[in-house]
């Protein structure tokens, strides 16, 4: 379906000629303007009430990752029931969204959430670097669905997008959209390899048109990953599309966000951006993996006036 | 189109309120002449009110002529004494302690500036208080280095200097005036407006807090007819006025042959000007800073919107969404993007021209935000369809009321841009470095800004000209407006 909504807007079969007239028609991005607004939307005072609805949200939202070297399926495991049930002392905390791991860690992790409701997601196509020809991306996308993940992240050919050879990275992102049969498809941009505002614009309409379901910053390998001027362009361009096409698309800033201060300037950035609808676990991820801790620290002083050390909260 | 979620309505932010505690605001105000307060002897107070909720604040002195003749003698004996023989280092010291006292005191001054004046705290904290610090320390700089200012001009003050500023930025404006007149080596009478006068009270008690000598500064509040009693007054030999054309107008004519030096910063009429290939979400937010910073309450306000013809419907499509999440309300909610309008009066003026706009046959778009019941509020106004022969695109509303027209070739921009008899600002958005250098050179405007708008720095000159005024404040020129010199 995201595919007709594509070929729609590119008029027809897409070639590299109407690909390029079609990124070409994104409206430039002025950084210095980009980073008023952040500045600006940082200012906004959320306190009591309305900092505890923005924790509990943003705990609905996070895709809780690992992606080491070193990932274990005991480690995997602990972040599934981590997921499933983020503080034990206190059982009012809901679920998070989603497990996000690597693809041999899935088996793990869909036996280990199996009918709780928390979503299994795989990094893919060769994650981090994609750097494989794109039959070997493919295979790996229907091994890792096939194997059970609801979502899929996978990553750009940042060498084909910066080179310019738009129609590759289209074509391959449509290619993984068709692997992921009913599994959400996750692009990310790696926009900390993108070099300029200007092309996490391009790049996301690029991305959105091609199928994507989310449209994500980072891998998380890459300095700096997500950011917030990064994500307000990605949420402009969000709009953007909705507006051209009408369709609806996700997004997910990943890597580098810690504290529970971040997580809300990103939500107050999605409600002035692209409005309260956005405001749902269906269309705004946070990708994470130490951002829960703070959050359910933050949730606990609201609850009760006192801060507790790291050591009340569990690591996994 | 796909089915968006439903609007969650459980997310809103709280009110964020800014605490006031840090503020003493007493019941009534003296004078401030020759270092300390003292009642007025004219004997007349008038009130000063919260624009947000229409409560009185304090009785704020009324200088009749005497009491204003008091204060410029006051001046002229410091200027004659230790402070006109005060090498510039030293003054310097003064300045630079002022500037860092306001620092130190700034959030106090903030949330004062926005009991008196209506603005929203965010402004007055994050924009308002800092900059007047800045345009403390820029000028302190100045003040030993006077002899490299302009090459060739020994740097002599003028004298004793006759400020009148107005309500939409208090502090901003005192500063503006006072710190060049002061690094210069003036002596100051400054009348703030009649209804935001308290931060210059307390900037004054400030001043005697950092030692400045007595009469150097002198703060006589009231309403016009102070303002006329200072400018008026044969001991001032300098007069510097921010505020309406027509009261500038006047003020020219009065000095007319009095030998008085003279600078004028009045209204505009603000061409924002939007090319196809703009950057168009920030250009968005340009617009939005441009037309409802400060209630619109902005000389060099972005008032008039020109957008390329190409781009007319998305821009304003934009526009309109983003109008949406403008949040008009207590001007002390940390939150609040729109506060109060500064008084019935100015609220009466726009609901006026507002009037004429949608009898004229413009469209008026208004969000449909709640407004609070008590005190002086205006919705955040578009006006599409707007002709160039319409009041509201002729007249300054001075309000957060934007006229909305299109333009096809950038030579059509320019010839509507140039439609006003005021000449203080412009904005141009477009990617092409060699159209905004092209559009500069011939817009007729003190300030033309690029890819932005409504941006301030003590380093930079600002002013006008044609019906908009003429001097420059800020930077360099800034201070040739308080100096002897061949342009005097």
């Amino acid at each position: 379906m995201a595919t007709t909504s594509a070929l729609s807007v590119l008029s027809g079969s897409v070639t590299p000629a109407r690909l390029r007239s079609y990124l070409n028609a994104t409206p430039s991005v002025d950084e210095v303007g980009v980073t008023e607004r952040v500045a600006s939307l940082g200012t906004r005072s959320i306190k009591h009430g309305s900092k505890m609805t923005a924790l509990l949200l943003a705990v609905t939202m996070m895709d809780l990752t690992t992606l080491e070297g070193q990932d274990t399926r005991g480690k995997v495991r602990q972040l599934a029931s981590k997921a499933v049930r983020p503080d034990p002392l206190d059982p009012s905390i809901p679920s998070v969204a989603a497990v996000c791991v690597y693809p041999s860690m899935v088996p793990t992790a869909v036996a280990a959430l199996g009918g709780t409701g928390v979503n299994v997601a795989s990094v893919s196509t060769y994650f981090p670097s994609g750097q494989v020809p794109t039959p070997f991306k493919i295979a790996e996308v229907e091994a890792v669905v096939s194997a059970g993940a609801d979502e899929i992240d996978m990553v750009i050919d940042r060498g084909a997008f910066l080179c310019g050879d738009y129609l590759k990275v289209f074509d391959e992102i449509v290619a993984t959209k068709e692997a992921c049969g009913q599994a959400h498809l996750k692009v990310i941009l790696e926009t900390g390899e993108l070099g300029t505002l200007d092309a996490v614009r391009r790049a996301s309409m690029l991305a959105m048109a091609a199928g994507a379901d989310f449209i994500k910053t980072s891998t998380g390998k890459i300095n700096p990953a997500a950011t917030l001027p990064v994500t307000l362009v990605m949420l402009e361009a969000i709009r953007d599309y909705r507006s051209l096409t009408g369709g609806i698309i996700g997004m997910k800033p990943a890597g580098g966000i810690r504290t529970a201060k971040d997580a809300i300037r990103y939500l107050v950035m999605v409600r002035e951006t692209l409005g309260t609808q956005w405001l749902t676990p269906d269309l705004f991820r946070f990708g994470a993996s130490s951002l829960l801790n703070d959050v359910l620290m933050q949730i606990r002083w609201l609850r009760t006036g006192r801060y507790q050390s790291l050591d009340y909260f569990t690591k996994d | 189109m796909a089915e968006l979620p439903a609007v969650r309505d459980d997310w809103d932010y709280l009110p964020s309120a800014q605490t006031a505690e840090m503020v003493a605001i007493a019941d009534k105000y003296g004078l401030f002449i020759d270092g300390r307060s003292r009642a007025p002897k004219s004997r007349r107070y008038l009130d000063t009110i919260n624009p947000a909720t229409e409560e009185p604040i304090a009785k704020v002195a009324e200088a009749g002529p005497a009491d204003v003749d008091l204060a410029v003698t006051a001046a002229r004996t410091a200027f004659e004494g230790d402070w006109g023989r005060m090498g510039g280092a030293e003054r310097a010291k003064y300045l630079f302690r002022i500037a860092r006292m306001l620092q130190e005191r700034s959030r106090e001054f903030a949330v004062l500036e926005t009991i008196d004046g209506g603005k929203p705290i965010k402004e007055a904290r994050d924009i308002d208080l800092p900059l007047a610090a800045a345009h403390f320390f820029y000028y302190a700089g100045w003040a030993d280095k006077l002899e490299y200012a302009f090459a060739g001009v020994k740097p002599e003050p003028l004298g004793v200097a006759g400020q009148v500023i107005p309500w939409n930025f208090p502090m901003l404006m005192l500063a503006w005036k006072v710190a060049p007149a002061l690094a210069a080596g003036n002596t100051v009478v400054l009348k703030p407006a009649e209804t935001t006068p308290l931060t210059a009270l307390l900037f004054a008690s400030l001043t005697a807090e950092a030692g400045l000598p007595p009469g150097v500064l002198n703060i006589v509040t009231g309403a016009g007819r102070t303002g006329a009693a200072v400018v008026e007054h044969p001991g001032v030999d300098k007069v510097a006025f921010t505020g309406s054309t027509a009261v500038g107008k006047g003020i020219q004519r009065a000095l007319a042959g009095s030998g008085k030096k003279l600078t004028l910063e009045l209204g505009g009429k603000g061409a924002h000007i939007i090319f196809e290939d703009a950057p168009v979400d920030q250009a968005v937010e340009g617009v939005i800073n441009g037309i409802f910073f400060n209630q619109g309450h902005v000389c060099c306000a972005g008032s008039r919107l020109f957008v390329q013809e190409s781009i007319h419907d998305h821009f304003l499509d934009k526009l309109r969404n983003r109008l949406e999440t403008l949040r008009v309300g207590d001007p002390l909610d940390k939150n609040t993007d729109i506060g109060a309008i500064n008084s019935a009066e100015q609220l009466h003026r726009i609901e006026a021209l507002v009037s004429a706009g949608v009898e004229e046959g413009a469209d008026l778009y208004q969000p449909d935000c709640a407004l609070p019941t008590r005190g002086f509020y205006f919705r955040p106004t578009l006006f599409t369809g707007v002709s160039q022969s319409h009041r509201i695109a002729q007249e300054e509303i001075f309000g957060p009321v934007l006229s909305v027209m299109s333009f096809r070739t950038p030579a059509e921009a320019v010839e509507k841009a140039n439609n006003t008899p005021y000449g203080l600002s412009a904005g141009v958005w477009t990617t092409k470095g060699s159209r905004i250098l092209w559009m500069a050179d011939r817009l007729r405007a003190g300030v033309v800004w690029a890819n932005t708008y409504n941006k301030f720095d003590p380093a930079s000159p600002f002013g006008g000209y044609r019906e908009s005024g003429f001097g420059r404040e800020g930077g360099r020129h800034g201070l040739a407006a308080y100096l002897k010199g061949p342009w005097s």
